[in-house]
């Protein structure tokens, strides 16, 4: 227990740990969104020409669309031409054909992020894609998968190696005119991961994407695409960083996730984006649409999420049941303090027979922070003998803090069972007491209880992750007591 | 051991303590009586460092500290011990987990070891048995479905893991059959030792009988009015609290 006390001791005095800017000179593209833009980082990326227009496309259509303004959110306007929409580590221009010739700064800026890229079994197995701003520093354990026959590389990589998967998968989760920000993504995504796994295959080892903002006003635009073809398995974590700025940086990624029938997907994130000062000031805006697909019958996607970063946070990690018997699930523990703001939740829909979804969403909220579940279960006319489970508890912190739940049931048939709970709590004074009277410190309560409230989420984690994500929390509630 | 001289105290500006004098000396056993709102719990929430009240006047000595100038789980750490009047639940955290994240933080002040899972398994099961608590409640959530009887019952759990010097019992025999009472009693009478002192806040004389006090003080509107051996209790017994008011001495 000492150790676990002096682990809060150095929590408590931590600042945002991962505060640093590497300073590589970077060949980016100034600030500014039209076609020549698209056209241009279409170019720096030598990407075939049906994927040129399928940016322009998009782009066209997010010009005739409205930034959406129904969220439990408050956010000065994004000014979209003042974003810089590609930037590049220069050494990476030709890109590196093997780990010797990536330039040493930046493997440096991996070894402080905790990502030891030239010590690969040091990650026990776990291959890392490591996106560093807009273009993929080096895949590791490529050769282990390839054994295997799972693909795992930079989509931008994928387009090139797999042009007739990304084709006929792009944008079939998640249409280019989904909304504002997927649009927004489709049109300007530069990097993110593509994986593959082959019919009856379950993916040997965890697969794990690390990111980071680097240089300034250069939003992140990710895009990930998974497929899992019949009978496969994978379970992918994804764990983000992100340095100190003063301006706000936009985060809008789009994850698209296709699973066919008997196929399993497990995404895990956890996100510790920057999340602005006390004042609010600075922090990612994190917009993201991440949606999966039960394609087939009996197939199954579980999102899992860890988020105590960013200044806002709105995202609604979903899944189409689409297979009968098929299952989604969604566990989250969401933590906003200070002044962060989140509205995240999950769509469940069910489309196929006898399809499940269960939802278990945790919210944590302190200082001055507001935190809403936003959660839809639409249970279409086809989806007969489905079941969705909710729960969705709140925990706040304090007194100057907002938990809020908007939750939509859409259900048209009569012999779906949709069961929903919800509590809300706040850590109350006799708790902390009781705990201080027996010797334990205000810090190491609100830690045990929060841990305690967040057990069933953490469960769901791969272990690896799961303490990181306590490490995390604990971190990330520090200075919230008292 | 104990010494506090013209303690006064208020809450939202509220004076509850009106100037409070108590030396306990090690080894001894103190029962506080007193009509309900005389500040009994008051005085054991300011010892304990509750921050909801206010020290306005007085001093807190405590095995030679002053007391006062510690926050609350320093005062634990260096061997305070308030058994609650209202054990409150803390669902999601079991109780073993908090039980052995009190005794190592105590362990750790006091330079010792904190203590493995095993040796720390073997303390407490040996430990339920003296209170009467099936070991399936190790896991539950603190407190947490407990009857008020058992809930009481953890108070004196934790108070035997954590050996106090100055134990402060706050009505905990409130609300309990003869049997979870005779638990009660055996426990704080197993921790009577010579480097030891138990307050007892109580209405009832009845805990009294299980465990003799040495000094029995009368707390009635702030301000200890009478004070006397355990012959006290019985006295009060029979008259009750109104000859405070009225002035009258007890006989």
């Amino acid at each position: 227990m000492s150790s676990e006390v002096g682990t809060i001791n150095e929590a408590i005095n931590k600042k945002y740990a991962y505060g640093f800017v590497t300073d590589v000179a970077t060949d980016s593209v100034p600030p500014g969104l039209n076609e020549d833009v698209i056209r241009l980082i279409s170019l720096k990326k030598n990407e075939p020409a049906f994927l040129l227009e399928w940016r322009l496309k998009a782009y066209r259509h997010w010009l005739t669309m409205q930034e959406p303004e129904w969220a439990h959110v408050r956010f000065p306007k994004v000014d979209f031409n003042a974003i810089g929409y590609y930037s590049a580590p220069k050494s990476l221009a030709d890109g590196p054909k093997s780990l010797d010739e990536v330039d040493p700064e930046l493997l440096n800026t991996y070894d402080k992020l905790g990502i030891p890229l030239e010590e690969q079994k040091r990650l026990a197995g776990v291959a890392v894609d490591a996106v560093f701003d807009s273009v993929s520093v080096g895949t590791t354990f490529k050769e282990t998968l390839a054994e295997a026959g799972v693909i795992f590389c930079p989509i931008s990589e994928a387009v090139h190696k797999h042009p007739e998967l990304v084709q006929k998968y792009l944008g079939t989760v998640v249409p280019q005119g989904d909304n504002f920000y997927a649009a927004l993504n489709s049109a300007v995504f530069t990097d993110g991961s593509f994986v593959y796994i082959p019919k009856g295959v379950r993916c040997p080892m965890e697969l794990s994407t690390y990111f980071r903002i680097n240089a300034a006003n250069t939003g992140q635009f990710e895009r990930t695409l998974i497929i899992a073809d019949e009978g496969s398995y994978v379970s992918y974590l994804e764990g983000c960083t992100a340095p100190m700025r003063d301006e706000n940086q936009l985060h809008a990624a789009v994850v698209e996730l296709v699973a066919m029938k008997d196929a399993e997907i497990k995404y895990s994130t956890v996100q510790n984006w920057y999340p602005g000062d006390e004042q609010g000031r600075g922090g990612i805006y994190n917009f993201v649409t991440k949606r999966g697909v039960c394609k087939g019958d009996r197939a199954k996607i579980s999102w899992t999420q860890v988020e105590t970063g960013s200044a806002i946070t709105w995202k609604y990690p979903s899944v189409i049941l689409r297979g009968d018997d098929s299952v989604g699930e969604f566990y989250s523990v969401a933590l906003t303090r200070n002044a962060q703001q989140a509205d995240t939740g999950t769509k469940m829909i069910h489309m196929g027979k006898r399809t499940k979804s269960t939802i278990v969403s945790k919210g944590i909220s302190a200082g001055h922070s507001e935190n809403s579940y936003r959660g839809l279960v639409r249970v279409a006319p086809t989806a007969s003998q489905s079941r969705n489970f909710t729960q969705c508890d709140s925990l706040l912190i304090g007194d100057q803090c907002g938990a809020h739940t908007f939750p939509y049931i859409e259900s048209k048939r009569p012999d779906a069972v949709v069961e929903h709970e919800a509590s809300a709590s706040k850590i109350s004074d006799d708790q902390l007491f009781l705990c201080q009277q027996r010797g334990i410190d205000a810090e190491q309560a609100v830690s045990m209880i929060v841990n305690g409230f967040c057990k069933q989420v953490f469960e769901q984690l791969p272990m690896e992750f799961a303490v990181e994500a306590q490490k995390l929390m604990e971190i990330s509630l520090e200075g919230s007591v008292g | 051991m104990l010494d506090i001289s013209a303690l006064k105290a208020t809450i939202d500006d509220k004076e509850i303590l009106k100037g409070i004098d108590l030396h306990i000396n090690a080894g001894e056993v103190h029962a506080i009586m007193g009509p309900n709102g005389s500040g009994k719990s008051t005085l054991t929430q300011i010892l304990a460092g509750h921050d909801d009240y206010a020290v306005t006047h007085g001093q807190v000595t405590f095995d030679g500290k002053n007391l006062l100038d510690f926050p609350i789980e320093e005062r634990a750490r260096e061997g305070v011990f308030l058994a609650f009047q209202y054990p409150v639940a803390i669902p999601g955290v079991s109780n073993v987990q908090f039980l052995k994240a009190s005794i190592n933080a105590i362990r750790e002040h006091r330079g010792q070891e904190p203590l493995d899972a095993m040796d720390f398994l073997m303390l407490i099961k040996e430990t339920i048995k003296k209170v009467n608590l099936d070991e399936q409640f190790l896991y539950r959530g603190v407190n947490e479905g407990f009857s008020g009887g058992e809930k009481k019952r953890n108070e004196i759990l934790q108070m035997l893991l954590l050996q106090p010097k100055l134990a402060i019992l706050d009505e905990t025999d409130s609300g309990l059959d003869i049997d979870a009472l005779k638990v009660v009693a055996e426990g704080v009478n197993s921790l009577r030792s010579p480097e030891r002192s138990i307050i007892l806040v109580t209405h009832y004389q009845r805990l009294l009988d299980y465990i003799k006090p040495d000094r029995v003080h009368v707390l009635a509107h702030g301000k200890i009015v009478k004070s006397g051996g355990p012959e006290l209790a019985l006295e009060l017994e029979k008259q009750g609290y109104s000859w405070i008011d009225s002035g009258q001495q007890v006989a």
